[in-house]
Order: structure tokens, then C-alpha cells, then sequence
């Protein structure tokens, strides 16, 4: 009768899936896309060039592309024993980091420069000038565009269900018309999970946007 | 005025007694030669003010000094050792060298407070409870001790020039580099900060000053050098600099200076 009802666990484990694959990318994808972006910065040429690869690299190639290299290349170059979860995790935070750090560097950019030479003139190593006076600052600016950012990742993770990983696109391919469902009811209750997981996202970063806005 | 220490040229410096030394600096920016052949002996306990035309290489000179910016060739020494390249131990040295910006550049995100005993924690590693009492004395010594909670947005800029001051001193410097400290300032902000800075001269404190307050040139420094177009042009005595120039760059921008 009612396929939500019917194949609640599998909905439930679909959108647990999605909901892991997205928390763990996001997460991979801030703390490497904010190191990158201090690569970018740094005084250190060698950092700056991988940095400029890394951000070049990995925004020009299609995540489906990026999905078969890291699933298929890398066991293949031997590393082993990685499911297809860490895999997917691994591809779509390194795709999302090459964007996250634009938007973290172009938060640093707002930041004046004044700031990073008074902190430089007390002493402070690059690495706590940045830690301390410049990221902070730059997140303001940096907090909508990786809200974005974030929010497309969880799309993007639907991608992961061609590669043997649960999460809400495997929950379509599973009941779909020859199982004898209706297929806009499934698509329907597949975009409402996505939708509680984006607005969940947006509300927190709206929330974090109006926190650092009262500070100062 | 009695006991200037007047230095005229780097070999009548008691060597011994030289904090910071250039010699032969030269540095460019494309293909401007923003200081030209600079050599430079600034004794311990000096002070030594900056003065020249808009342009002439003032900031650039006083940002070599802590390695704000890199010069393309010569010498800079402080307390004997040349600066080291960009890293640790150059960081090590900053923290030797406090710099008072004209924009003030006080930490935007942090207290008055934690502005002044973040470098003392950080850098110092100094026990929080220790560098915020330290803080809370210099900033009394400056005479904001009841806005050490506030932001510097909430401060005036004589008060946040003041809050930058305190700063710079928490790291005990050897020697403090004030780029146009009162630049910024409205008029009646300016004395409140010339104030402080003189105190600190009497006090001992070795200064390279770029200001045109001639006020505080004649009542705190032993050493005017006036620069145009990346050299040093002249130096001497403030008294002998303000009433009787000897280049013609000089007298020319003297009279601009003070028929406004
Ligand atoms: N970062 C920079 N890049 C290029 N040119 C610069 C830079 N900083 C200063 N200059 C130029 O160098 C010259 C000297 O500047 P500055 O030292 O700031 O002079 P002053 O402080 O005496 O006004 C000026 O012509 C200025 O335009
Ligand atoms: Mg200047």
C-alpha cells in the first residue's frame, strides 16, 4: 500500500546512509579544505604549488570520475582493504575540499591585511597567525558560500549509490517500477529525506551566521 | 636636553652600544628603488624620528627592520645578529622588535584584553593568568586600564593606538617602531598618544619614530634623519635640523610642513 510503510527500513537505512556519507565528507572535505586553503596562503612556494594543484585538480574533474579512480585506482594501486564507504567518503570530501578552500581563501582575502602583519610583529609563526587572528575572522565571510557548499556535497552523495554504497539513491534503485511501485511516490519521499538533511544544514549554518554576527 | 646622544654618521656609534644597524640596504618594488643604499646606526636607548615627504621610503624603512619587508641586498642587524630568513627564529625576533602602525591593526576579534596577552601566551608562552596581569599593568601604564574588556571597535583611536602600544610593549621589546602613530588620529586624540610615547623615550626605550609631529621630534628624539626619494638625506639634532636645514630638500619640505 504505502511504500514509505512498507520499506521503512530500507528508507531508514537509506537515509541513515546518506546522512553518514554526508556528515563524514562534510567533515573531511572542512579540515582539508581549510588546511588547503592555508597551503594557498603560506609563505612556503612548495605548499602554495600544491595547493594550486590539489584545488585545480580536483574541481575540473566530474565527481563520477573522481568515484571510479579513488574505488577502482587505488585498490588497484594497492591500497586494500577499504569498503566502499570509506572510499566514497574519501572521494567526496576531497571533491568538495577543492571548493571549500576557494571559499575559506576568499574569506582570508576579506580579512585585512594590517591584521596578519600586527600579529606577524608580535611574533606569532604563520601557522598562529593564522590559526588565531586570520581564519576566525575569515569565517564570517567564508560561512555562506560553505553552507552551499555543503549543501551540494549531500546531493552529490546520491552519486555514491552507483559504487555499492547504501544510502537514499540505492532505495530508488531498489524499488523501482518493476518491483511494481510508483515511481513519483518514491522520488517524492527519496527528496523529502534530502530535503530534511539541507534544511537541517542551512538552519545550522544560519544559526552559526547569526552567532558570530552578535560576537563583536 | 642635555644628555642627547647624538650619532651624526655610524662610526662615531660606540659600536658596542648599536641595537640596530643597516648597512648598504637597498630595496625595490618593481622597478622603483624605494631605499637606496641605506646605512644606518641606531644606538640602544635612542630615539631617532623619520621624517620626509609623502612617498619617500619612510614606511618601507621601518618595515625592513622587523622584515615586514625584504630587502633585495645589505645588511640589517639587530642587537648584533643579522635577521634571519622567514620562519622560526625570524618570528622569534619580531617579538623583540614591537611595531605601532598608523591603522592601529588591533586584533579585531579579541578583547583589549586578550589583544595585549595573546603574544605574551602564544609566543612568550607565558601562563594565561600571568599574561593577562601583565596585560591589565601596561594597559593601566597607557591609561586604558577600564576598557580592557571592550572590542576595539567600541575604543576611539587615540584609546586603540594606546591598546596597540600596550601590545607591543607586553612582548618586552628591545626596540619599538612607530609608523605614523598619530596619522589617523582625530587633532585632539593626538596628544593622549604622543604622551604615552614620550613617557616610554624617558623611559629609556629605543624608538625609530616616521611621525611629523615636530613637537614630540624636538622634546624626545636625538636624532632627526630626514629622507627623500629612499635616501637619508640629512641628519642631526632636532634643533639643529628644525632651525637650521642644510639640504635644500629639506628646508623646501619644512616650509611646507609649516606654512599650513
Ligand atoms: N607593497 C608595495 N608595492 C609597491 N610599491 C610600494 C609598496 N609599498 C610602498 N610602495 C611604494 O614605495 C614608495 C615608498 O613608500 P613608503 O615607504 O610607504 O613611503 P612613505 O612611508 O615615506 O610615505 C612609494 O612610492 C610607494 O608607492
Ligand atoms: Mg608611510
Amino acid at each position: 500500500m504505502n511504500v514509505l510503510v512498507d520499506n521503512f527500513a530500507m528508507f531508514r537505512e537509506g537515509f541513515v546512509g546518506t546522512v553518514r556519507l554526508t556528515a563524514l565528507a562534510s567533515l573531511l572535505a572542512l579540515v582539508l579544505g581549510t588546511i588547503i586553503a592555508g597551503f594557498r596562503v603560506s609563505p612556503v612556494p612548495a605548499l602554495r604549488v600544491f595547493g594550486v594543484t590539489w584545488v585545480t585538480l580536483l574541481r575540473n574533474t566530474p565527481l563520477v570520475l573522481l568515484f571510479f579512480v579513488v574505488t577502482l585506482g587505488l585498490p588497484a594501486l594497492g591500497l586494500r582493504g577499504w569498503d566502499e564507504d570509506w572510499l566514497a567518503i574519501l572521494a567526496l570530501g576531497c571533491y568538495t575540499s577543492a571548493f571549500i578552500c576557494e571559499a575559506v581563501r576568499s574569506g582570508i582575502n576579506t580579512v585585512p591585511v594590517g591584521q596578519a602583519e600586527a600579529a606577524r610583529s608580535v611574533g606569532m609563526t604563520f601557522t598562529q597567525t593564522l590559526g588565531q587572528i586570520v581564519l576566525p575572522q575569515a569565517v564570517r565571510t567564508a560561512i555562506p558560500p560553505v553552507g552551499s557548499l555543503l549543501i551540494a556535497l549531500t546531493k552529490n552523495s546520491a552519486i555514491a549509490s552507483g559504487f555499492n554504497v547504501t544510502e537514499l539513491g540505492s532505495v530508488q534503485k531498489t524499488l523501482n517500477m518493476d518491483a511494481g511501485y510508483n515511481i513519483y511516490v518514491i522520488f517524492f519521499w527519496i527528496a523529502l529525506c534530502y530535503l530534511i538533511i539541507t534544511f537541517t544544514i542551512s538552519g545550522l549554518f544560519r544559526l552559526l551566521e547569526n552567532r558570530l554576527a552578535v560576537a563583536r | 636636553m642635555t644628555e642627547v646622544v647624538v650619532t651624526k654618521d655610524k662610526d662615531s656609534a660606540p659600536a658596542a652600544d648599536a641595537l640596530v644597524v643597516l648597512e648598504n640596504v637597498n630595496k625595490h618594488f618593481g622597478p622603483l628603488h624605494v631605499l637606496q643604499d641605506i646605512d644606518l646606526t641606531i644606538a640602544r636607548g635612542e630615539v631617532v624620528v623619520v621624517i620626509g615627504p609623502s612617498g619617500s621610503g619612510k614606511s618601507t624603512l621601518c618595515r625592513t627592520i622587523n622584515r615586514l619587508e625584504t630587502i633585495d641586498s645589505g645588511v640589517i642587524r639587530i642587537d648584533g645578529k643579522p635577521l634571519p630568513a622567514e620562519g622560526r627564529d625570524l618570528a622569534r625576533l619580531r617579538a623583540e622588535v614591537g611595531m605601532v602602525f598608523q591603522s592601529f591593526n588591533l586584533f579585531a576579534h579579541k578583547t583589549v584584553l586578550q589583544n595585549v596577552a595573546l603574544g605574551q601566551v602564544k609566543v612568550r608562552k607565558v601562563p594565561r593568568r600571568e599574561a593577562e596581569e601583565k596585560a591589565r599593568q601596561l594597559l593601566d601604564r597607557v591609561g586604558v586600564g577600564n576598557q580592557a574588556d571592550k572590542y576595539p571597535a567600541q575604543l576611539s583611536g587615540g584609546q586603540q593606538q594606546r591598546v596597540a602600544i600596550a601590545r607591543a610593549l607586553a612582548m618586552d621589546p628591545k626596540v619599538m617602531l612607530f609608523d605614523e602613530p598619530t596619522s589617523a588620529l582625530d587633532p585632539e586624540m593626538i596628544n593622549e598618544v604622543l604622551e604615552v610615547m614620550q613617557q616610554l623615550a624617558r623611559d629609556g626605550m629605543t624608538m625609530v619614530v616616521v611621525t611629523h609631529e615636530m613637537g614630540f621630534a624636538r622634546s624626545a628624539a636625538n636624532r632627526v634623519l630626514f629622507m627623500a626619494d629612499g635616501r637619508i638625506v640629512e641628519q642631526a639634532t632636532p634643533e639643529q635640523f628644525f632651525t637650521a636645514p642644510k639640504s635644500d630638500r629639506a628646508k623646501d619640505f619644512l616650509s611646507k610642513i609649516l606654512h599650513h
